[in-house]
């Protein structure tokens, strides 16, 4: 029986069943709860950048675990979007060491140029915006991370430049 | 101290190209140490260690080699070695350049601790941010199992120790110990009452050693060279090499590792390039993570870079973050960033940081924007004491300490903006 086909919820494809196979390996099998992280991680990466509700039950249902208890681990962590995000998810440091190194300034310009403002998605679903906290490059700030990718060493203009550059 | 060409522990590696690979390692002598070492008794590995005198460069500053001699020899249940790399202390990181550059040396440094600690299985706790970084280490595990540097043999020693890479999700708070090992358990990250401590209660119930990643690069030095090596280096119960993250106003803001006690004149003038506006244009310094008090340029032009010299100036050396002020900056303002910071990275578990952290917040922000009431100076000294070691982990104290240091070291700065609702520093 298979309840997630029944729901329709979303199932991880063949690919990230295999990822979710490797993972499974990094710890001792009676603790496999140690994977949810992990998996949570794959999920978001899997199902268009950020945590469902849907995704958050199919996930407690393929890690045997109770929705809440899933959803108490995804709410707890910043990097576990549980709103949809764009397709760019602009992140800007603005604590002390960045801040010191006018990260304001970098986060003006990017409202200019985004035309959108802290904490906000543009209306073509391309970018969010955000300010974070430290993100450990503090001797390179002001940075930013856009998806994976850190942008160290900024000016307003070289953001502009690095939107612009954006496929 | 020979300043022209300091000693070079952690960071031995990280200049040469493509240094984050196995051949580039090896080339070095990399993996030396750990055949040398596996010939060794466990016991005599943590003499070594004892002997070099290096305490935890994650910010607490306990002797590492005391702490691996906790674990129980003979447990019924496996023996854990954590690295803990979520490296998240605002001004911090160089461990990320340890990842990014020379991941092996940190895999070498935990075979070997692992080996005297006589834990078979590890995990690195990489901060979830830390993309490449954390690439970087999963392709250097992949290399060192191909070698036969992990897994069942070790070179052939009958040696055996798994090692894997696990991602937090952004959490300050999972940089502390027992909260990492939550995280890494799979639950959200809230620190764990202690005791029990987990060189005997740790990951799964299992005796865990929990080390930062500096701390474990410097493990193949320290036995490659000696103990009594090591400890020769830097000052008396500071012995060693750290490496300083200098960021903010300087001229070259940068990673340094260098000799333990260097003075922080010498490292912000010799290695980053001098305060911004020249040594008289300095307002303070934050020297060990947002967490440690400022100190004033008074206390800068004299104090050492050790754990003992920055104690009796009234910080601490923390994490080795060195953020650097000049007189451009309103410290009220700068105190109002770091206490939003602890206010969102509390974890909500003990009620007085969940609501200490963000009643700070709120009078420090308010004291900055120019509505600050007779009586917020004094309300906020109370609020610091009524957090201050009375929570379950150190964020309590990690957010109170620089209310409490700033208010100490520029009271003058905090009264001014109550009594006329503005800055005194244009």
């Amino acid at each position: 029986m298979e309840p997630e086909i029944q729901k329709n919820l979303p199932r991880f494809s063949p690919e990230a069943l295999e990822k979710t196979e490797k993972i499974f390996k990094r710890y001792p099998p009676e603790y496999r709860e140690a994977a949810l992280m992990p998996i949570l991680h794959l999920a978001q990466r899997e199902f268009g950048g950020w945590l469902s509700a849907e995704v958050i039950e199919y996930v407690a249902g393929f890690m045997n675990l109770s929705p809440i208890r899933v959803y108490e681990v995804a709410s707890f962590y910043t990097m576990y979007n549980l709103k949809q995000v764009g397709r760019y998810h602009v992140q800007v440091c603005t604590n002390i060491s960045c801040w010191l190194c006018d990260s304001d300034s970098i986060v003006k310009a990017l409202e200019k140029c985004l035309k959108i403002s802290v904490g906000q998605t543009s209306e073509d679903g391309r970018f969010t915006l955000a300010e974070v906290e430290c993100l450990g490059a503090c001797v390179n700030a002001p940075m930013l991370q856009i998806n994976d990718d850190y942008h160290e060493h900024l000016t307003p203009e070289k953001v502009v430049g690095i939107i612009g550059q954006l496929p | 101290m020979n300043q022209s060409a300091p000693v070079q522990i952690v960071f031995k590696n990280i200049h040469k190209s493509d240094s984050h690979t196995l051949p580039v390692y090896l080339e070095g002598g990399g993996y030396k140490t750990l055949a040398k070492v596996l010939a060794l008794t466990p016991e005599a590995v943590i003499e070594e260690v004892k002997k070099s005198g290096i305490r935890g460069r994650g910010g607490a500053g306990f002797p590492t080699g005391i702490k691996w001699s906790f674990i129980p020899r003979n447990s019924p249940k496996p023996k854990y070695l954590v690295c803990n790399a979520d490296e998240g202390e605002p001004g911090t990181c160089k461990d990320r350049d340890i990842l990014r550059y020379d991941p092996h040396l940190l895999i070498e440094g935990m075979i070997i601790s692992a080996f005297a600690v006589g834990s078979e299985r590890g995990y690195i706790y990489i901060r979830g941010e830390f993309n490449l970084e954390s690439r970087r280490v999963e392709q250097a595990i992949e290399e060192a199992y191909a070698k036969g540097y992990l897994g069942d043999n070790i070179l052939g020693k009958g040696v055996r120790f798994d090692l894997a890479v696990h991602l937090g999700a952004g959490a300050y708070v999972c940089g502390e110990e027992t909260a990492l090992l939550e995280s890494l358990e799979g639950k959200k990250g809230q620190p764990r009452v202690k005791p029990p401590f987990p060189a005997n209660v740790g990951l799964w119930g299992g005796p865990t050693v929990i080390n930062n990643v500096e701390t474990l690069a410097s493990i193949p030095g320290i036995m490659e060279a000696g103990g009594a090596w090591y400890a020769g280096l830097g000052v008396e119960k500071s012995s060693g090499t750290k490496i300083f993250s200098v960021s903010g106003h300087v001229n070259r803001p940068g990673n340094h590792e260098v000799e333990m006690g260097i003075s922080l004149r010498a490292l912000l003038e010799e290695y980053a390039g001098g305060v911004r506006g020249g040594w008289d244009n300095l307002k303070g310094v934050i020297p060990g993570g947002s967490s440690s008090p400022i100190l004033t340029r008074e206390a800068c032009e004299t104090v050492k870079m050790d754990y003992d010299s920055i104690a009796r100036a009234g910080s601490m050396l923390g994490s080795g973050a060195v953020i650097v002020l000049d007189k451009s900056v309103c410290v009220v303002r700068a105190l109002a960033r770091i206490s939003r910071f602890y206010r969102h990275e509390s974890c909500g578990q003990c009620t007085p940081c969940r609501e200490g952290t963000g009643w700070m917040a709120q009078i420090v922000t308010r004291i900055e924007a120019g509505g600050g009431r007779a009586g917020d100076i004094e309300l906020l000294e109370e609020l610091c004491g009524n957090i201050s070691g009375k929570t379950i982990c150190a964020l309590g104290d990690a957010a109170a300490m620089p209310v409490a240091g700033a208010i100490r070291a520029f009271r003058e700065e905090f009264v001014y903006h109550v009594e006329h609702g503005r800055c005194m520093v244009e």
